[in-house]
């Protein structure tokens, strides 16, 4: 009898720990925020305002801006970040290939330096003075451009200093892909007198297509979620310019203590994210 | 035969290209962290090392109580990740092993979450860590970490290969529960439990939003946070100091990377493949 109970009650002893957290600093807060959505929080109780802080979010300039910046820097960066990773990734994985394991780690690297470092760094690259970059670019040029004063170069610079980073890591994610391809469809391929191109094609992408819509989903994710770089790099300016949605909320949420209006946008974020993955789910499925 | 010698000489370029462009800002950084403010900007310093390395050091040390700050990071980031050990590979083994009700229900509201972005809860987090009177302190930064179910899927995944004849006649031979768990099926569960250890670690470390939005005084600060704020508009920043901070963050991390490199590129990978 005492076992008989003893067993029903463990697996509740083994989840507890894990349950208490998840209540208290998820779930609790995903229903606070929801609520939060559809009123005004003031001195610890809310005051029911309907569908108001959506309209305010939705009415907003600012957000619009932060959602076309977001989203014209997520449909540059992803696609080349994601070719540049499978292009070096097919490189890395070359059987033959001398200093394979070295220059894996290496390209891998980007990704030890955090977020706030490397932000710092990359901002003085670009500075427009004295930068490494427009230093460089004097060699060859008059004068290197404002990199911070032009909103789709400030824009690049993100983008730039975004890929530098997360390359590697997705292409690591890449080989790990590569490597679940069997030799014999290679082998087949060249024996019905595939070459190099056609391999890639025919063989490397279809079996690789798991991997690459995962891994884009992911890098779309992060894109939606950017903050730390805008935050410290370019400031969100010039003017906006690069002000992201998670930015946009951060200031209404932490700067302006407008926490309804921080939390319909929020769900937005949510809606958005969601219906991303959806889509790029259900093209995995298409075939 | 010609073609292909081409095309290698072009991978080789192409990959070299990479790896250059990969290190330079590490390498620049670290020859960056013995210069003085006005030497950083010029060119013909770039890649010599310069004199000031002690000097910025005792510039940043003067700005913030560093060592303190370094020693928060190091706490929040260790406790968290023994934190996260613990907590997930008992969710994840109850949920890999047993039968219970409630599961699927539960199962399905950690699954839930996964796809609920940080930005969503940071509000309510705030307000909750404020009437526990926990901001500006260590804990506002580990505990709500504990709730990622992430670790939860990980660890079950990696549990349920584990065969269950072996729990069995361990029951049978009259092991309890937690001695089956913690003698038999966890010293097995090594390598799920590096690679959980080092994700969680790295994500901690630099971990930036939560941190800026909860600690507010010099002596709580995080490195991340410490160096975010020398660059903030107002501050005269000197940039020299900056470097050093900037390798004194990264130092914990490379370290653990050039030791457990295989691990580490798996550990940072099962955050991205955990399907």
């Amino acid at each position: 009898m005492r076992k008989k109970l003893n067993n029903l009650i463990v697996p509740y002893v083994f989840i507890l720990p894990f349950l208490i957290f998840f209540l208290v600093f998820m779930a609790y807060p995903i229903i606070f925020s929801f609520i939060m959505c559809f009123s005004r929080y003031a001195n610890a109780s809310f005051v029911f305002k309907g569908l108001d802080n959506f309209k305010f979010v939705l009415n907003d300039p600012l957000f619009w801006k932060a959602m076309k910046n977001t989203f014209i820097m997520l449909i540059i960066q992803v696609p080349v970040q994601t070719f540049l990773a499978v292009v070096l990734a097919v490189f890395l994985n070359g059987k033959k290939l001398k200093g394979r394991g070295l220059m894996r780690m290496i390209i891998f690297m980007p990704i030890l330096l955090d977020s706030v470092s490397y932000s710092i760094i990359f901002s003085i690259f670009f500075n427009y003075e004295n930068g490494v970059v427009n230093n460089f670019l004097r060699i060859f040029l008059p004068d290197g451009p404002q990199w911070m004063n032009v909103g789709w170069l400030a824009k690049a610079v993100l983008m730039i200093a975004i890929t530098w980073r997360w390359t590697g890591y997705n292409t690591v994610i890449m080989l790990s892909g590569l490597q679940s391809i069997s030799d014999d469809l290679y082998e087949a391929a060249s024996i019905d007198g595939a070459g190099r191109v056609k391999q890639f094609f025919y063989v490397t992408l279809p079996g690789l297509k798991q991997v690459l819509i995962f891994a884009v989903i992911l890098s779309v994710t992060g894109m939606l979620q950017l903050f730390t770089e805008p935050y410290l790099l370019t400031k969100g300016g010039p003017v906006n310019e690069t002000l992201t949605i998670v930015q946009y909320l951060y200031e209404k949420g932490f700067e302006s203590f407008d926490f309804g209006v921080a939390s319909a946008g929020s769900y937005i974020l949510v809606l958005i994210i969601a219906v991303l993955t959806w889509l790029q789910l259900k093209a995995t499925k298409e075939d | 035969m010609k073609n292909k010698g081409i095309s290698n000489i072009v991978i080789y370029f192409f990959l070299i290209f990479a790896c250059v462009i990969a290190l330079f800002p590490f390498i620049w950084s670290a020859f960056a962290a013995t210069h003085t403010n006005t030497q950083i900007y010029s060119i013909d310093y770039a890649f010599r090392l310069g004199s000031s390395l002690a000097e910025n050091f005792e510039k940043l040390s003067t700005a913030f109580p560093i060592w303190k700050n370094m020693m928060n990071s190091i706490f929040i980031a260790a406790v968290y990740t023994i934190g996260i050990l613990v907590i997930d590979s008992m969710a994840g083994y109850a949920f890999a092993k047993y039968e219970f009700k409630g599961k699927s229900l539960f199962f399905g509201l950690f699954m839930m979450s996964m796809f609920i972005p940080t930005q969503v809860t940071l509000i309510p987090l705030f307000i909750e860590m404020n009437s526990f009177q926990m901001i500006d302190t260590n804990w506002s930064i580990i505990l709500p970490g504990f709730a990622s179910v992430f670790g939860v899927f990980l660890m079950r995944q990696n549990f349920m290969s584990f065969p269950n004849e072996l729990i069995e006649s361990a029951r049978i031979d009259g092991a309890g529960h937690f001695f089956i768990f913690i003698r038999i099926v966890l010293p097995t569960m090594r390598p799920a439990l590096t690679s959980l250890g080092i994700l969680s670690f790295v994500n901690q470390w630099g971990n930036f939003m939560w941190p800026l939005i909860t600690l507010h005084s010099q002596d709580k600060y995080t490195m991340p946070l410490v160096l975010s704020l020398m660059v903030q508009p107002g501050y005269v920043t000197d940039y020299g100091a900056v470097m050093v901070g900037a390798l004194l963050a990264l130092a914990p991390v490379l370290i653990f990377f050039l030791i457990f490199q295989k691990n580490f590129i798996n550990g940072m990978l099962s955050g991205a493949l955990k399907g």
